[in-house]
């Protein structure tokens, strides 16, 4: 059901994969979900045909119009094989929906229609929120098993397991994916959101090594938001509030990784490579979002995104800290109260830091651990090495381990030239996010 | 865990109007509850202008907040093992420093 292509041309693959989704959206637009089968099989079979096609021939000259004839073609022969059997199994497989083929065609409109629907069919609250993921990459983003099972560093069978049971309960499900209901929107736009917000957190704090899958997993989310701002149903705040988000994201994400894939801290990027761009577009999307009055937990983490790629304000961390309170009034997770103490203390001093910090009782977690040995190596260096020590045991992931050592080895003056690390980019220290389609916390 | 209501009583004439700095030190402080994962309830504000006493005898009067020293400004639930935690939280709350005070009960639940 996959899509497979022996082309390890990157953008091939990513033209593939974009245009596989797009095709199953469409086709399962009209075939309607009970028959998602179909329509993955026709879209399966066009994209094989392609690379086996084009690997001869050379690529068509407009490949996504080859494509859609294919598919379409192929769409055609299904009905005509069905006309064969009509008689016998007629009853048994003939989608309700479908009238004549005539009807049936690759337009804008059609795509962007077919792909909001998919968007909202995919968010079923009948399917657990890591079965959600799982399901939006295949069927949205076109992502194979292989690539799903890498990002989120889960076996194959594991993430087979969930879009089997996801896929059977969206054929169960009534949802009418011809025509998207007011009523529908409004009942599944929140999980539809946080779909793609854990989407992009998945990509972009991920412990995965793959680059170019998180920095793809990023990007989908990211059209996938923008999709939802083209239609007014979907276009509410609370979407640009998210789409900002990842746009102010995603603005850094080169900056982030160095050549040999080691994480770059935020105090140690090169804010040249910052996309100014998107930085823009982050704005726009930002200013779309407050026009209402309401605050939504995109809009306050939107609000900080846009702290963290403004250059230095005074109050720039007293805005943040404003922020982080809000957040943590929304909604407590160990992750913001956290970042909302490291704001503290560049407010208050790493003193007054610290005094929150161990109230927090987060004693289970490595991030704790290590925000109070940043806090104090100023202060007392022995409790900061000795706190880092803590993290160092706590953390399982290899990168916060090599910024950890790299940190103990400075302060112990084994290592002076190493970049000092900073616990102040609340992306880093939302690693933690990481690891909800992990396997060890998988149902 | 136990929950307790924290009240706050403020002697600010009517109309009183927090400074943005003084809003932040409130919000510092609130925040610093919820980030210790022990906020209930963030309550609200009572208004001290809306307000009307019924009692028995005579028909509602408007509430008697120009009379006494002190009025019920606003309230907010937290959860705790113990009321000393409570009283902790409560120190710390900037309304003290401006001649307020905090009246802390255990709230408590009936089945």
């Amino acid at each position: 059901m996959t899509m497979k292509t022996s082309l390890s041309n990157d953008t091939l693959s990513h033209l593939f994969r974009l245009e596989y989704a797009k095709m199953t959206a469409v086709l399962c637009h009209y075939f309607g979900l009970k028959y998602m089968e179909i329509a993955e099989d026709i879209a399966s079979e066009t994209f094989l045909k392609a690379s086996e096609n084009w690997a001869v021939n050379g690529i068509p000259e407009n490949p996504t119009a080859w494509l859609y004839k294919v598919a379409k073609n192929k769409t055609k022969d299904y009905f005509k094989h069905l006309a064969i059997f009509e008689n016998k199994i007629k009853e048994a497989i003939r989608p309700e929906e479908i009238e004549e083929e005539k009807s049936f065609d690759f337009t804008q409109k059609i795509i962007a229609d077919s792909q909001l629907a998919m968007i909202f069919s995919v968010c079923n609250p009948s399917n657990a929120i890591e079965v959600q993921i799982c399901l939006a990459l295949q069927i949205l983003c076109g992502f194979s098993v292989e690539e799903i099972s890498n990002a989120f560093l889960t076996k194959k069978e594991t993430i087979k397991k969930r879009l089997f049971r996801g896929k059977a309960n969206m054929r169960n499900d009534n949802f009418q994916i011809k025509t998207l209901y007011e009523s529908e929107i409004h009942s599944r736009l929140e999980a539809v959101l946080k779909t793609l917000y854990l989407l992009f957190n998945e990509g972009y704090f991920s412990q995965s090594n793959d680059y170019l899958i998180r920095k793809d997993l990023c990007s989908e989310a990211t059209r996938l938001a923008f999709i939802l701002t083209e239609n007014p149903l979907t276009n509410i705040t609370q979407t640009n509030a998210l789409l900002a988000l990842f746009c102010y994201q995603s603005s850094r994400i080169n900056a982030r990784i160095d050549d040999e894939g080691e994480a770059i801290l935020f105090e140690q990027q090169d804010k040249s490579v910052w996309d100014r761009q998107l930085i823009e577009k982050g704005n726009y999307y930002l200013v779309n979002a407050c026009t209402g009055n309401e605050v939504s937990k995109y809009h306050l983490e939107a609000g900080i995104a846009y702290w963290h790629t403004t250059p230095t304000d005074k109050n720039k961390w007293n805005h943040i800290l404003q922020l982080y309170n809000k957040l943590v009034l929304i909604e407590y997770s160990p992750v913001t109260a956290l970042n909302r103490t490291f704001a503290l203390a560049k407010v208050y001093g790493n003193k007054q830091g610290i005094e929150e910090a161990e109230k927090l009782g987060l004693a289970d977690n490595n991030y704790y651990y290590s925000l109070l040995g940043y806090l104090y190596k100023d202060i007392d260096i022995q409790k900061a090495i000795s706190h880092y020590k803590t993290a160092l045991i706590q953390t399982k992931s290899k990168a916060e381990k090599s910024v950890l050592t790299r940190q103990i080895r400075r302060l112990t003056g084994i290592e002076e030239s190493c970049p000092i690390f900073q616990f102040d980019d609340y992306d880093e220290v939302r690693e933690l996010h990481h690891g909800i389609l992990c396997e060890s916390k998988s149902r | 865990m136990k929950e307790f209501i924290l009240i706050f009583k403020n002697t600010h004439t009517v109309g009183f109007k927090p400074s943005p700095e003084q809003m932040e030190e409130r919000m510092n402080w609130l925040a610093g509850i919820a980030a210790q994962n022990k906020l209930a309830d963030k309550g609200n504000t009572l208004s001290p202008v809306n307000a009307k006493i019924v009692k028995a005898v005579n028909a509602a009067t408007d509430g008697p907040y120009t009379e006494i020293k002190e009025y019920i400004s606003g309230y907010m639930i937290v959860k705790t093992g113990t009321i000393d935690e409570a009283v902790e939280f409560a120190k710390a709350n900037p309304i003290l420093k401006n001649g307020g005070c905090i009246e802390i009960r255990e709230v408590i639940t009936l089945n």
